[in-house]
């Protein structure tokens, strides 16, 4: 099953030098990798873990920890609605029940057509545009039952697949530090003080 | 969103001024509209002086803890070198919606005053860390960090200056407790996000690789270019004592226009932010209890709503501003499951490592969910201000802790208040009638006459 392919093999070492210490790399290669393949598969984990120089435990370790990573595969589209205090006020577990009767599974599961995960997520950072929800990250606020139903049918129908991507793929933009803009890691035991920050009674910056 | 300024006062809109463009988050629009002004001006200035300018300042964070961010800068133990900056933007205290439109709207605004914080500090390099569930904000923002380094502004050599940093954008992957400075610490180091043992109590002495590091949360950066461009001075002729500036604050819930607003620090009241800028509660219903500064901060009433959005006045009246965040709740609201939902938030986003936390909040969270499951039994109420007790000892604001972060304590601030508020709504889920009128719980007597304050 899938390690990293070598385009994203590049790309993750990349990554890895933008740091003072690899192991730092590790939440944004578990990102890349679950980009690649949708989740978290474990070659990809123990891929990953080569690549830091520490051990797939820890790699799985630090993985279990967040809930955005699964290591199982999910559906084409995650989605997540918000039931936390301000939605709730406002439907948001409404919207939940309405969705779970509407795909028929239960916040964790998947449909049988692996289209949709359904999941009850705390606060998602909408509280005035409640109920929202997010498909595959991507923000829907102020949404009712029946907005809903038309986004289902909409994602069944793959009209929406321009504004929202696959399972895994976060910002569709990413950063690129040109090599001659590079300032460099600033690693421990290698950098002294910047040259920025001279003392201030030094000539050149006394008071005329 | 709405370009309102506070009431009755001509306020400048310091952080969000641009929101009105749609465009604001280019480099084009932002270079059009003052932008990298005042990182040209820091760079004429030795960091010291930009240092004071901020201290002056007296820019509080705006994270939640409130502590002033020229103070922080000045914590990081000399000759120590490298020392980092990171950004806090994993956002996620219920009820709070603003670093995600600061960093989605104006991602060069944060761009900016991060780089003017890592002059003025010292900073070999700095890290941007985004809530992972933030797709558009890491979008837009490595947009922007791309067009920055392209233009000249970040990596080496600043603008032909011998001031050199990275940023580098990292993301987060759902954990509302990586928002505590030391957990994000441990998360940018590749670690489960568990906060450190305290001591060192600031990053700045001892943070990642255990190198002086500088955390600030995003609205607070985004207030350094204009202290900057308009002087420390200029930024202490808005707001009060201790609570300068303006801020942002997100009301949600039962209000006729939820949104957020950029305000004057300290004078704007809740009355003003409630019943002003958001046109009252919902409908025919009055107001029931609203939550001042995000879920981990105790219930406000009605006799609360002249109070001033000031850090001292509200911590005297036993709750806190936190992270700007007022859910506001009307007479339809069901105070036991009110609480319930904010315990059981703090159940699920307990990191585990602290008992009191990790057993007492899903403890609470069961009684309450059984409770509301019409299995409440009449011992339940003083069993909830027992574990209360437990978690955060007296039970007192602020929260004695029990634990290496306020995580835990948090559970308790909404259970102290639906209580000892509704303690009636709460007795009809317990049997009615059998329920004791009154819990004592380390000599301490919880439980007073139905409507009397809050005793915390």
């Amino acid at each position: 099953m899938p390690r990293f392919t070598a385009e994203n093999t590049i790309l993750a070492k990349e990554i890895i030098g933008r740091y003072p210490h690899p192991k730092s790399a590790l939440i944004p290669l578990l990102h890349l990798a679950q980009e690649q393949d949708g989740f978290l598969a474990e070659d990809a984990m123990v891929h990953i873990a080569e690549l830091i120089e520490h051990t797939p435990a820890e790699v799985i370790g630090t993985a279990s920890f967040y809930e955005m990573f699964k290591r199982e595969p999910v559906g084409d589209y995650l989605i997540n609605v918000c039931t936390n205090i301000s939605c709730m006020l406002l439907g948001g577990e409404e919207l939940l029940h309405h969705l779970e009767d509407r795909l028929d599974i239960r916040p964790g599961s998947t449909t049988a057509d692996g289209m949709f995960t359904l999941e009850d997520v705390e606060c998602i950072a909408a509280c005035t545009e409640a109920p929202c929800l997010t498909v595959n990250y991507r923000y829907f606020h102020k949404i009712s039952t029946d907005e809903a139903d038309q986004l289902l049918e909409d994602l069944r129908a793959g009209r929406r697949a321009h504004e929202i991507p696959k399972h895994g793929t976060l910002a569709r933009t990413r950063q690129v530090i040109p090599a001659e803009r590079r300032a460099g890691a600033a690693v421990p035991g290698e950098c002294g003080q910047p040259v920025w920050m001279t003392p201030k009674d030094e000539p050149e910056d006394a008071p005329a | 969103m709405t370009d309102q300024a506070a009431p009755g006062r001509d306020v400048p809109q310091m952080i969000t001024g641009r929101f009105r463009y749609d465009d604001a988050h280019t480099i084009e629009r932002y270079q059009a509209t003052d932008g990298y002004v005042a990182l040209r001006q820091a760079l004429d200035l030795h960091p010291e002086d930009v240092h004071a300018e901020i201290k002056n300042a007296s820019l509080l964070g705006r994270g939640g803890a409130g502590f002033p961010a020229g103070v922080k800068w000045g914590f990081c133990p000399p000759g120590v070198w490298p020392r980092y900056f990171v950004v806090n933007g994993d956002e996620s205290e219920p009820g709070t919606y603003k670093d995600r439109l600061l960093m989605e709207r104006d991602p060069h605004q944060l761009i900016e005053g991060v780089l003017i914080g890592a002059y003025a500090t010292g900073c070999a390099q700095a890290f941007l860390y985004v809530r992972g569930e933030m797709a558009l904000a890491q979008e837009r923002i490595a947009q922007a960090l791309n067009e920055a380094y392209a233009a000249g502004l970040v990596g080496k050599n600043v603008l032909g200056s011998d001031f050199s940093c990275d940023i580098v954008l990292h993301w987060g992957a759902g954990a509302y407790i990586v928002g505590e400075e030391t957990a994000l610490i441990e998360s940018l180091e590749g670690n489960r996000g568990m906060p450190r043992l305290k001591p060192p109590y600031f990053p700045a002495a001892k943070g990642l690789y255990m190198q002086p590091t500088i955390v600030n949360n995003v609205e607070t950066m985004a207030n350094v270019p204009w202290i900057i461009r308009n002087g420390a001075d200029a930024y202490t002729a808005h707001g009060a004592e201790n609570s300068r500036g303006t801020r942002m604050f997100a009301v949600s819930g039962h209000v006729k226009k939820p949104g957020v607003h950029e305000v004057e620090f300290g004078t704007t009241t809740f009355r003003d932010l409630i019943y002003g800028l958001c046109g009252g509660i919902r409908g025919n219903h009055v107001l029931k209890a609203f939550i001042p500064g995000g879920a981990s901060a105790p219930w406000f009433y009605e006799e609360h709503l002249d109070l001033p959005l000031e850090v001292g006045a509200v911590g005297a009246a036993g709750s806190m501003l936190g992270s700007g965040a007022v859910v506001v709740m009307d007479d339809t609201t069901d105070a036991v499951k009110a609480a319930w939902r904010v315990v059981r938030f703090f159940a699920r986003e307990s990191c585990g490592k602290c008992t009191p936390c990790r057993e007492g909040t899903n403890w609470l969270e069961k009684i309450l969910r059984r409770m509301l499951d019409g299995q409440g039994r009449p011992e339940d109420i003083a069993l909830l201000l027992d574990l209360c007790d437990n978690i955060s000892p007296a039970i007192a604001w602020p929260p004695k802790q029990t634990t290496i972060c306020p995580l835990g304590p948090s559970a308790v601030s909404p259970i102290a208040s639906a209580v000892m508020r509704f303690k009636s709504e709460f007795q009809a889920y317990c049997g009615g009638g059998d329920v004791p009128t009154s819990v004592t719980i380390n000599g301490k007597a919880y439980l007073p006459p139905e409507g009397a304050p809050a005793g915390v």
